[in-house]
Protein backbone atom coordinates (compact mmCIF):
# COMPACT_ATOMS: atom_id res chain seq x y z
CA UNK A 1 0.00 0.00 0.00
CA UNK A 2 1.26 3.28 -1.06
CA UNK A 3 1.42 5.84 1.69
CA UNK A 4 0.01 9.25 0.07
CA UNK A 5 2.27 11.87 1.13
CA UNK A 6 1.61 15.66 1.24
CA UNK A 7 3.10 17.51 -1.11
CA UNK A 8 4.29 20.96 -0.72
CA UNK A 9 5.24 23.30 -2.85
CA UNK A 10 7.81 25.90 -2.92
CA UNK A 11 8.30 29.26 -4.19
CA UNK A 12 11.70 29.47 -6.18
CA UNK A 13 13.99 32.01 -6.81
CA UNK A 14 15.26 32.86 -10.38
CA UNK A 15 18.04 35.52 -11.56
CA UNK A 16 17.46 37.55 -14.68
CA UNK A 17 20.20 39.02 -15.78
CA UNK A 18 22.84 41.11 -15.40
CA UNK A 19 23.87 38.95 -18.21
CA UNK A 20 20.59 37.76 -19.86
CA UNK A 21 19.75 38.74 -23.84
CA UNK A 22 16.79 40.31 -23.08
CA UNK A 23 17.08 42.87 -20.29
CA UNK A 24 18.66 45.75 -22.59
CA UNK A 25 21.79 46.02 -20.64
CA UNK A 26 23.22 44.82 -17.55
CA UNK A 27 20.06 45.12 -15.53
CA UNK A 28 19.23 42.10 -12.85
CA UNK A 29 15.65 41.21 -11.93
CA UNK A 30 15.03 38.35 -8.90
CA UNK A 31 12.51 36.29 -9.46
CA UNK A 32 10.20 34.92 -7.12
CA UNK A 33 8.25 31.96 -8.96
CA UNK A 34 5.65 30.25 -8.01
CA UNK A 35 5.43 27.30 -10.96
CA UNK A 36 5.39 29.93 -14.19
CA UNK A 37 3.55 32.49 -12.42
CA UNK A 38 5.85 35.48 -11.20
CA UNK A 39 5.19 35.98 -8.05
CA UNK A 40 7.43 38.67 -6.80
CA UNK A 41 10.39 41.10 -9.10
CA UNK A 42 13.34 42.67 -7.33
CA UNK A 43 15.22 44.74 -9.39
CA UNK A 44 19.02 45.43 -8.68
CA UNK A 45 20.34 48.44 -11.22
CA UNK A 46 23.57 49.99 -10.70
CA UNK A 47 25.27 48.06 -12.65
CA UNK A 48 26.28 50.72 -15.20
CA UNK A 49 26.67 53.48 -12.85
CA UNK A 50 29.57 55.87 -13.81
CA UNK A 51 29.05 58.96 -11.66
CA UNK A 52 27.50 61.08 -14.52
CA UNK A 53 26.16 63.68 -12.43
CA UNK A 54 29.23 64.31 -10.70
CA UNK A 55 31.59 64.63 -12.97
CA UNK A 56 29.69 67.25 -14.46
CA UNK A 57 30.25 69.52 -11.17
CA UNK A 58 33.78 69.60 -12.89
CA UNK A 59 32.86 70.52 -16.44
CA UNK A 60 31.83 73.37 -17.47
CA UNK A 61 28.83 74.61 -19.41
CA UNK A 62 30.23 73.21 -23.16
CA UNK A 63 32.19 70.28 -21.72
CA UNK A 64 29.09 69.10 -19.91
CA UNK A 65 27.67 68.05 -22.88
CA UNK A 66 29.11 65.51 -23.67
CA UNK A 67 28.29 63.30 -20.87
CA UNK A 68 24.50 64.34 -21.60
CA UNK A 69 24.86 62.08 -24.76
CA UNK A 70 26.33 59.33 -22.76
CA UNK A 71 23.13 58.68 -20.45
CA UNK A 72 20.07 58.19 -22.92
CA UNK A 73 22.37 56.76 -25.57
CA UNK A 74 19.35 56.11 -28.04
CA UNK A 75 18.41 60.07 -27.75
CA UNK A 76 21.51 61.83 -27.37
CA UNK A 77 19.96 65.05 -29.12
CA UNK A 78 17.18 65.12 -27.53
CA UNK A 79 18.90 65.02 -23.87
CA UNK A 80 21.49 67.87 -25.49
CA UNK A 81 18.77 69.84 -25.69
CA UNK A 82 17.49 69.66 -22.19
CA UNK A 83 20.81 70.24 -20.97
CA UNK A 84 20.85 73.30 -23.20
CA UNK A 85 17.77 74.07 -22.50
CA UNK A 86 18.67 74.21 -19.16
CA UNK A 87 21.51 76.23 -19.22
CA UNK A 88 20.13 79.29 -21.22
CA UNK A 89 17.61 79.70 -18.91
CA UNK A 90 19.94 79.53 -16.41
CA UNK A 91 22.64 82.19 -18.64
CA UNK A 92 19.56 84.04 -20.33
CA UNK A 93 20.82 83.25 -23.76
CA UNK A 94 18.79 84.05 -26.60
CA UNK A 95 18.80 80.70 -28.85
CA UNK A 96 18.12 82.22 -32.58
CA UNK A 97 15.24 80.64 -34.71
CA UNK A 98 17.06 78.58 -37.27
CA UNK A 99 19.33 76.84 -34.61
CA UNK A 100 15.70 76.05 -33.09
CA UNK A 101 14.26 74.70 -36.02
CA UNK A 102 17.37 72.72 -36.53
CA UNK A 103 17.20 71.39 -32.98
CA UNK A 104 14.05 70.68 -33.75
CA UNK A 105 14.44 68.40 -36.79
CA UNK A 106 17.10 66.69 -35.49
CA UNK A 107 15.19 65.98 -31.86
CA UNK A 108 12.42 64.56 -34.37
CA UNK A 109 14.74 62.28 -36.44
CA UNK A 110 16.40 61.33 -33.29
CA UNK A 111 12.98 60.19 -31.68
CA UNK A 112 12.23 57.80 -34.81
CA UNK A 113 15.29 55.96 -34.56
CA UNK A 114 14.84 55.54 -30.58
CA UNK A 115 11.49 54.31 -31.46
CA UNK A 116 12.89 52.28 -34.30
CA UNK A 117 15.09 50.65 -31.70
CA UNK A 118 12.11 50.19 -29.59
CA UNK A 119 10.30 48.26 -32.15
CA UNK A 120 13.14 46.23 -33.28
CA UNK A 121 14.04 44.95 -29.92
CA UNK A 122 10.60 43.93 -29.31
CA UNK A 123 9.95 42.04 -31.31
CA UNK A 124 12.86 39.94 -30.23
CA UNK A 125 11.80 40.08 -26.64
CA UNK A 126 8.37 38.65 -27.67
CA UNK A 127 10.39 35.68 -29.72
CA UNK A 128 10.65 36.81 -33.20
CA UNK A 129 13.82 36.35 -33.80
CA UNK A 130 15.92 39.24 -35.23
CA UNK A 131 13.75 39.78 -38.43
CA UNK A 132 12.10 42.82 -36.91
CA UNK A 133 14.91 44.23 -35.42
CA UNK A 134 17.21 43.92 -38.67
CA UNK A 135 14.06 45.52 -40.31
CA UNK A 136 14.04 48.50 -38.03
CA UNK A 137 18.10 48.74 -38.38
CA UNK A 138 18.38 49.22 -41.77
CA UNK A 139 15.57 51.99 -42.17
CA UNK A 140 17.42 53.10 -38.89
CA UNK A 141 20.51 53.49 -40.44
CA UNK A 142 19.21 56.12 -43.51
CA UNK A 143 18.70 58.82 -40.33
CA UNK A 144 21.93 57.76 -38.49
CA UNK A 145 23.72 58.95 -41.89
CA UNK A 146 22.23 62.07 -41.60
CA UNK A 147 23.23 62.33 -37.83
CA UNK A 148 26.83 61.49 -39.46
CA UNK A 149 26.53 64.02 -42.01
CA UNK A 150 25.48 66.54 -39.76
CA UNK A 151 27.32 66.48 -36.51
CA UNK A 152 30.30 63.74 -37.86
CA UNK A 153 29.61 61.35 -34.90
CA UNK A 154 27.44 58.23 -35.18
CA UNK A 155 26.44 58.45 -31.70
CA UNK A 156 27.82 60.96 -29.41
CA UNK A 157 26.86 63.95 -30.97
CA UNK A 158 27.78 66.72 -28.97
CA UNK A 159 25.89 69.40 -31.81
CA UNK A 160 24.14 71.19 -29.85
CA UNK A 161 25.58 74.14 -27.40
CA UNK A 162 23.76 76.82 -24.91
CA UNK A 163 22.52 79.00 -27.22
CA UNK A 164 22.65 77.26 -30.50
CA UNK A 165 24.01 74.35 -32.38
CA UNK A 166 27.65 74.43 -32.95
CA UNK A 167 28.08 74.43 -37.13
CA UNK A 168 25.59 74.80 -39.54
CA UNK A 169 24.14 72.04 -41.20
CA UNK A 170 25.42 70.88 -44.23
CA UNK A 171 23.86 72.48 -47.33
CA UNK A 172 22.46 69.60 -48.95
CA UNK A 173 20.54 68.99 -45.78
CA UNK A 174 17.00 69.93 -46.38
CA UNK A 175 17.24 67.40 -49.42
CA UNK A 176 18.93 64.46 -47.86
CA UNK A 177 15.85 64.75 -45.25
CA UNK A 178 13.40 65.20 -47.74
CA UNK A 179 15.04 61.80 -49.43
CA UNK A 180 15.10 59.85 -46.30
CA UNK A 181 11.28 60.42 -45.06
CA UNK A 182 9.55 58.29 -47.49
CA UNK A 183 12.22 55.88 -46.97
CA UNK A 184 11.55 55.86 -43.61
CA UNK A 185 7.66 55.86 -44.00
CA UNK A 186 7.74 52.78 -46.06
CA UNK A 187 9.84 50.98 -43.40
CA UNK A 188 7.32 51.77 -41.22
CA UNK A 189 5.23 50.50 -42.80
CA UNK A 190 6.66 47.03 -43.32
CA UNK A 191 7.23 46.55 -39.45
CA UNK A 192 3.57 47.96 -39.36
CA UNK A 193 2.20 44.99 -41.66
CA UNK A 194 4.79 42.99 -39.92
CA UNK A 195 3.94 43.13 -36.40
CA UNK A 196 0.73 45.14 -35.54
CA UNK A 197 -1.60 42.15 -36.69
CA UNK A 198 0.24 39.38 -36.78
CA UNK A 199 -1.54 37.25 -34.37
CA UNK A 200 1.60 35.93 -32.64
CA UNK A 201 2.64 39.06 -31.63
CA UNK A 202 -0.80 40.24 -30.60
CA UNK A 203 -1.62 37.01 -28.47
CA UNK A 204 1.50 37.27 -26.81
CA UNK A 205 1.13 41.31 -25.92
CA UNK A 206 -2.48 42.11 -25.58
CA UNK A 207 -3.39 42.11 -22.30
CA UNK A 208 -0.24 41.93 -20.75
CA UNK A 209 1.39 43.87 -18.05
CA UNK A 210 -1.75 46.53 -17.93
CA UNK A 211 -1.45 49.64 -15.75
CA UNK A 212 -4.35 52.03 -15.25
CA UNK A 213 -3.83 55.72 -15.36
CA UNK A 214 -4.07 56.31 -11.94
CA UNK A 215 -1.30 53.39 -11.01
CA UNK A 216 0.79 55.12 -14.25
CA UNK A 217 0.50 58.92 -12.59
CA UNK A 218 1.30 57.74 -8.72
CA UNK A 219 5.04 55.57 -10.51
CA UNK A 220 5.46 58.53 -12.21
CA UNK A 221 5.78 57.35 -15.76
CA UNK A 222 5.95 59.79 -18.13
CA UNK A 223 6.51 59.05 -22.28
CA UNK A 224 5.09 56.24 -23.83
CA UNK A 225 4.23 54.77 -21.18
CA UNK A 226 1.79 57.49 -19.55
CA UNK A 227 0.20 57.81 -22.94
CA UNK A 228 -0.77 53.91 -23.40
CA UNK A 229 -2.59 54.26 -20.41
CA UNK A 230 -4.94 56.64 -21.79
CA UNK A 231 -3.44 60.19 -20.30
CA UNK A 232 -2.51 62.49 -23.17
CA UNK A 233 0.59 63.98 -20.90
CA UNK A 234 3.64 64.98 -23.90
CA UNK A 235 5.23 68.00 -22.46
CA UNK A 236 5.63 69.37 -26.36
CA UNK A 237 1.74 70.26 -26.06
CA UNK A 238 1.13 70.80 -22.57
CA UNK A 239 4.48 73.15 -21.33
CA UNK A 240 5.85 73.96 -24.78
CA UNK A 241 9.12 74.41 -24.88
CA UNK A 242 11.44 75.54 -28.41
CA UNK A 243 9.40 76.19 -31.27
CA UNK A 244 6.59 73.14 -30.74
CA UNK A 245 3.86 75.32 -30.09
CA UNK A 246 4.17 75.94 -33.96
CA UNK A 247 3.25 72.58 -34.99
CA UNK A 248 0.61 70.69 -35.55
CA UNK A 249 0.79 67.33 -34.45
CA UNK A 250 -1.41 64.50 -32.58
CA UNK A 251 -0.87 62.71 -29.20
CA UNK A 252 -1.44 59.55 -29.81
CA UNK A 253 -2.76 57.73 -26.76
CA UNK A 254 -3.58 54.00 -25.92
CA UNK A 255 -7.03 52.59 -23.91
CA UNK A 256 -5.54 49.90 -21.70
CA UNK A 257 -2.51 50.18 -20.62
CA UNK A 258 -0.85 46.81 -21.64
CA UNK A 259 2.27 46.12 -23.41
CA UNK A 260 0.60 45.87 -27.18
CA UNK A 261 -0.72 49.69 -26.47
CA UNK A 262 2.71 51.07 -26.08
CA UNK A 263 4.13 49.07 -29.00
CA UNK A 264 1.19 51.11 -30.53
CA UNK A 265 1.41 54.51 -29.06
CA UNK A 266 5.47 54.90 -29.73
CA UNK A 267 4.31 53.37 -33.46
CA UNK A 268 2.45 55.99 -34.17
CA UNK A 269 4.27 58.34 -32.79
CA UNK A 270 7.05 57.86 -35.14
CA UNK A 271 4.44 59.06 -37.74
CA UNK A 272 3.60 62.60 -35.37
CA UNK A 273 7.45 62.81 -35.43
CA UNK A 274 7.63 62.36 -39.68
CA UNK A 275 4.92 65.43 -39.76
CA UNK A 276 6.87 67.78 -36.98
CA UNK A 277 9.96 67.08 -39.62
CA UNK A 278 7.59 67.70 -42.66
CA UNK A 279 6.56 70.79 -41.57
CA UNK A 280 10.05 72.12 -39.70
CA UNK A 281 11.59 71.92 -43.06
CA UNK A 282 8.98 73.94 -44.66
CA UNK A 283 9.32 76.45 -42.57
CA UNK A 284 13.50 76.12 -42.01
CA UNK A 285 14.36 80.20 -41.59
CA UNK A 286 17.91 81.08 -43.02
CA UNK A 287 20.28 82.76 -40.48
CA UNK A 288 22.84 82.94 -37.49
CA UNK A 289 23.63 79.41 -35.42
CA UNK A 290 24.52 81.01 -32.53
CA UNK A 291 23.61 84.91 -31.03
CA UNK A 292 25.87 87.10 -31.69
CA UNK A 293 27.33 87.73 -28.10
CA UNK A 294 28.02 84.97 -26.87
CA UNK A 295 31.11 84.51 -24.31
CA UNK A 296 34.02 82.45 -24.86
CA UNK A 297 33.64 81.03 -21.93
CA UNK A 298 30.05 80.65 -20.64
CA UNK A 299 29.68 82.45 -16.93
CA UNK A 300 26.31 81.47 -15.16
CA UNK A 301 24.67 83.51 -12.31
CA UNK A 302 23.34 82.02 -9.24
CA UNK A 303 20.42 80.38 -9.25
CA UNK A 304 18.60 77.26 -9.69
CA UNK A 305 16.53 75.74 -13.07
CA UNK A 306 15.13 73.16 -13.99
CA UNK A 307 14.31 72.50 -17.76
CA UNK A 308 12.70 69.43 -19.16
CA UNK A 309 12.11 68.11 -23.07
CA UNK A 310 9.69 64.92 -23.79
CA UNK A 311 12.43 62.55 -24.65
CA UNK A 312 11.53 59.34 -26.46
CA UNK A 313 11.18 57.54 -23.22
CA UNK A 314 9.50 60.36 -21.20
CA UNK A 315 10.24 63.44 -19.53
CA UNK A 316 14.44 64.23 -19.41
CA UNK A 317 14.84 66.57 -16.96
CA UNK A 318 17.86 68.36 -16.20
CA UNK A 319 17.81 70.53 -12.94
CA UNK A 320 21.22 72.72 -12.40
CA UNK A 321 22.42 74.42 -9.33
CA UNK A 322 24.87 76.99 -9.41
CA UNK A 323 26.62 79.39 -7.43
CA UNK A 324 28.37 81.47 -10.25
CA UNK A 325 31.16 80.62 -12.07
CA UNK A 326 31.33 78.41 -15.26
CA UNK A 327 30.56 75.17 -13.68
CA UNK A 328 27.31 73.58 -12.37
CA UNK A 329 27.46 73.19 -8.64
CA UNK A 330 25.28 70.38 -8.72
CA UNK A 331 23.89 68.87 -11.72
CA UNK A 332 20.65 66.40 -11.17
CA UNK A 333 19.02 64.81 -14.25
CA UNK A 334 15.27 63.33 -13.92
CA UNK A 335 15.65 60.70 -16.07
CA UNK A 336 12.84 58.99 -17.61
CA UNK A 337 13.80 55.41 -17.88
CA UNK A 338 14.28 54.85 -14.43
CA UNK A 339 10.90 56.23 -12.81
CA UNK A 340 9.26 54.29 -15.30
CA UNK A 341 11.57 51.04 -14.42
CA UNK A 342 10.19 51.93 -10.77
CA UNK A 343 6.20 50.57 -12.24
CA UNK A 344 7.73 46.79 -13.25
CA UNK A 345 6.65 45.08 -9.91
CA UNK A 346 3.22 46.38 -10.24
CA UNK A 347 2.97 45.38 -13.93
CA UNK A 348 4.75 42.01 -13.59
CA UNK A 349 3.47 40.29 -10.42
CA UNK A 350 0.95 37.81 -11.51
CA UNK A 351 2.22 37.54 -14.98
CA UNK A 352 4.21 34.62 -16.65
CA UNK A 353 8.03 34.35 -16.83
CA UNK A 354 8.06 34.90 -20.55
CA UNK A 355 5.84 37.85 -19.96
CA UNK A 356 8.03 39.51 -17.48
CA UNK A 357 10.68 39.59 -20.51
CA UNK A 358 7.98 41.49 -22.58
CA UNK A 359 6.92 43.89 -19.71
CA UNK A 360 10.86 44.79 -19.48
CA UNK A 361 10.79 45.27 -23.34
CA UNK A 362 7.86 47.01 -23.10
CA UNK A 363 9.25 49.75 -20.78
CA UNK A 364 12.07 50.45 -23.38
CA UNK A 365 14.59 51.16 -20.34
CA UNK A 366 18.07 52.51 -21.75
CA UNK A 367 20.41 51.38 -18.90
CA UNK A 368 23.01 53.71 -19.01
CA UNK A 369 20.12 56.22 -17.91
CA UNK A 370 18.71 54.59 -15.06
CA UNK A 371 22.13 54.26 -13.66
CA UNK A 372 23.80 57.40 -14.87
CA UNK B 1 -3.93 33.84 -40.30
CA UNK B 2 -4.58 37.38 -42.40
CA UNK B 3 -1.71 38.71 -40.21
CA UNK B 4 0.52 36.13 -40.26
CA UNK B 5 -0.03 35.91 -44.06
CA UNK B 6 0.88 39.52 -44.45
CA UNK B 7 3.64 39.43 -42.19
CA UNK B 8 4.78 36.71 -44.31
CA UNK B 9 4.40 38.93 -47.71
CA UNK B 10 6.95 41.25 -45.89
CA UNK B 11 9.50 38.81 -45.58
CA UNK B 12 9.23 37.53 -49.07
CA UNK B 13 9.33 40.78 -50.22
CA UNK B 14 12.93 41.88 -48.32
CA UNK B 15 14.31 38.37 -50.32
CA UNK B 16 14.05 40.25 -53.70
CA UNK B 17 15.72 43.72 -52.19
CA UNK B 18 19.10 44.47 -52.66
CA UNK B 19 20.85 44.23 -49.17
CA UNK B 20 22.64 47.15 -47.89
CA UNK B 21 25.04 46.03 -45.85
CA UNK B 22 29.08 46.13 -46.91
CA UNK B 23 31.69 43.19 -46.38
CA UNK B 24 33.36 45.42 -43.88
CA UNK B 25 37.01 44.74 -43.72
CA UNK B 26 37.51 44.63 -47.62
CA UNK B 27 35.20 46.97 -48.49
CA UNK B 28 35.01 50.64 -46.86
CA UNK B 29 31.97 52.92 -46.98
CA UNK B 30 32.50 55.98 -47.64
CA UNK B 31 33.17 58.67 -44.57
CA UNK B 32 31.56 62.18 -44.31
CA UNK B 33 33.67 65.32 -44.83
CA UNK B 34 32.58 65.85 -41.14
CA UNK B 35 33.39 62.07 -39.78
CA UNK B 36 35.20 62.93 -36.06
CA UNK B 37 37.80 60.01 -35.71
CA UNK B 38 40.30 61.21 -33.46
CA UNK B 39 42.01 64.11 -33.21
CA UNK B 40 45.42 65.07 -34.80
CA UNK B 41 48.03 67.64 -35.27
CA UNK B 42 48.68 69.99 -38.67
CA UNK B 43 51.31 70.29 -40.42
CA UNK B 44 52.28 73.59 -41.95
CA UNK B 45 54.29 72.50 -44.91
CA UNK B 46 54.90 76.22 -46.49
CA UNK B 47 57.57 76.54 -43.44
CA UNK B 48 58.08 72.89 -42.64
CA UNK B 49 57.01 73.11 -39.24
CA UNK B 50 53.84 71.95 -37.47
CA UNK B 51 51.03 74.87 -36.56
CA UNK B 52 50.45 74.25 -33.14
CA UNK B 53 52.49 76.63 -30.35
CA UNK B 54 52.06 74.91 -27.44
CA UNK B 55 49.31 76.83 -25.89
CA UNK B 56 48.02 74.41 -23.38
CA UNK B 57 43.97 75.94 -25.00
CA UNK B 58 43.24 71.92 -25.82
CA UNK B 59 44.51 70.94 -22.99
CA UNK B 60 42.54 73.12 -20.79
CA UNK B 61 39.17 72.88 -22.56
CA UNK B 62 39.77 69.02 -22.66
CA UNK B 63 36.88 67.21 -20.72
CA UNK B 64 38.46 63.83 -20.62
CA UNK B 65 42.36 65.10 -20.00
CA UNK B 66 43.71 63.06 -22.77
CA UNK B 67 45.86 65.86 -23.75
CA UNK B 68 49.67 66.88 -22.51
CA UNK B 69 51.49 69.72 -24.26
CA UNK B 70 54.46 71.54 -23.77
CA UNK B 71 56.18 74.15 -25.93
CA UNK B 72 59.42 75.62 -26.87
CA UNK B 73 60.92 78.69 -28.06
CA UNK B 74 61.14 78.10 -31.79
CA UNK B 75 64.31 77.85 -33.48
CA UNK B 76 63.21 78.63 -37.29
CA UNK B 77 61.72 81.91 -35.56
CA UNK B 78 65.54 82.83 -34.49
CA UNK B 79 66.55 82.02 -38.24
CA UNK B 80 63.69 84.30 -39.37
CA UNK B 81 62.19 81.68 -40.99
CA UNK B 82 58.87 81.11 -38.73
CA UNK B 83 56.91 83.44 -37.80
CA UNK B 84 55.90 81.43 -33.92
CA UNK B 85 57.81 82.72 -31.35
CA UNK B 86 57.20 79.31 -29.73
CA UNK B 87 56.50 75.94 -31.01
CA UNK B 88 54.90 72.76 -29.80
CA UNK B 89 58.01 70.59 -28.12
CA UNK B 90 55.89 67.61 -26.96
CA UNK B 91 52.28 66.13 -27.48
CA UNK B 92 50.76 62.95 -26.54
CA UNK B 93 47.03 62.15 -27.02
CA UNK B 94 45.82 59.12 -25.34
CA UNK B 95 43.31 57.73 -27.67
CA UNK B 96 42.30 55.49 -25.37
CA UNK B 97 40.52 57.97 -23.33
CA UNK B 98 39.59 60.63 -25.84
CA UNK B 99 35.70 60.98 -26.02
CA UNK B 100 36.20 62.72 -29.59
CA UNK B 101 34.08 65.88 -28.44
CA UNK B 102 35.33 68.32 -30.85
CA UNK B 103 36.52 70.83 -28.33
CA UNK B 104 39.89 70.92 -28.66
CA UNK B 105 39.65 71.75 -32.53
CA UNK B 106 36.65 74.13 -31.59
CA UNK B 107 38.36 76.39 -28.81
CA UNK B 108 42.34 75.86 -30.99
CA UNK B 109 43.50 79.61 -32.34
CA UNK B 110 45.75 78.70 -35.01
CA UNK B 111 43.46 75.36 -36.67
CA UNK B 112 46.48 73.49 -35.65
CA UNK B 113 44.56 70.33 -34.70
CA UNK B 114 41.65 68.64 -36.49
CA UNK B 115 39.24 66.02 -36.11
CA UNK B 116 40.78 62.59 -38.46
CA UNK B 117 37.87 62.16 -41.22
CA UNK B 118 39.87 59.21 -42.98
CA UNK B 119 39.67 55.66 -42.08
CA UNK B 120 42.64 55.70 -40.50
CA UNK B 121 41.64 56.88 -37.66
CA UNK B 122 39.04 54.66 -36.94
CA UNK B 123 41.12 51.29 -37.44
CA UNK B 124 43.23 51.95 -34.86
CA UNK B 125 43.36 48.49 -33.02
CA UNK B 126 46.16 47.63 -30.76
CA UNK B 127 47.35 44.71 -28.48
CA UNK B 128 48.93 46.98 -25.76
CA UNK B 129 46.86 49.62 -24.46
CA UNK B 130 50.37 51.98 -24.02
CA UNK B 131 50.17 52.12 -27.43
CA UNK B 132 47.03 54.16 -27.81
CA UNK B 133 49.13 56.60 -26.78
CA UNK B 134 50.47 59.07 -29.12
CA UNK B 135 53.52 61.04 -29.34
CA UNK B 136 53.77 64.41 -31.63
CA UNK B 137 55.57 62.50 -34.43
CA UNK B 138 52.81 59.70 -34.82
CA UNK B 139 50.17 62.79 -34.20
CA UNK B 140 51.37 64.90 -37.29
CA UNK B 141 52.76 61.88 -39.85
CA UNK B 142 49.83 61.60 -41.57
CA UNK B 143 48.87 64.83 -42.63
CA UNK B 144 52.67 65.11 -43.21
CA UNK B 145 52.97 62.42 -45.53
CA UNK B 146 48.98 62.47 -47.54
CA UNK B 147 47.10 64.89 -48.23
CA UNK B 148 43.94 64.94 -45.86
CA UNK B 149 40.57 67.37 -46.52
CA UNK B 150 40.39 68.27 -42.60
CA UNK B 151 36.92 70.07 -41.63
CA UNK B 152 37.05 72.28 -38.98
CA UNK B 153 33.76 74.82 -38.56
CA UNK B 154 34.09 78.41 -38.95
Amino acid sequence: MVQQQELETVDININMGPQHPSTHGVFRMVLTVDGEKVIDVEPHIGYMHRGGEKLSENMDYRQGIGYQDRTDYLTQFLNEQAYCMAVEKLTKLEVPERAEYLRVILCELNRITSHLMFIGAFGIDLGLFGTSFMYAFREREYIQDIFEEVSGERMMYGYFRPGGVVWDVPENFVQRVREVLPQTKQGLKDLDMLLTNNEIFVARSKGVGAISAEDAIDWGLTGPMLRASGVPWDLRKDQPYSVYDRFDFDIPIGQYGDVYDRYLVRLEETHQSIRIVEQALEQLPEGPILPEKLPRKLRAPEGEVYAAVENARGEYGIYIVSKGGDKPYRLKIRSPSFSNLSALRTMTIGNYIADAVAILGSVDIVLCDVDR
Amino acid sequence: MIGILKAMYVTFAMTLRKPVTIEYPTKHREVPQRDRAFPILLWDKDVDEPFCTGCHACERACPVECMTVTMKDNPLHADDKSKRRKIIDEFWIDYGRCMRCNICVEVCNFEAIAMNNTWAGHELSKFDRNDLVLDLDQLLSQHKQEKIDTWVAE
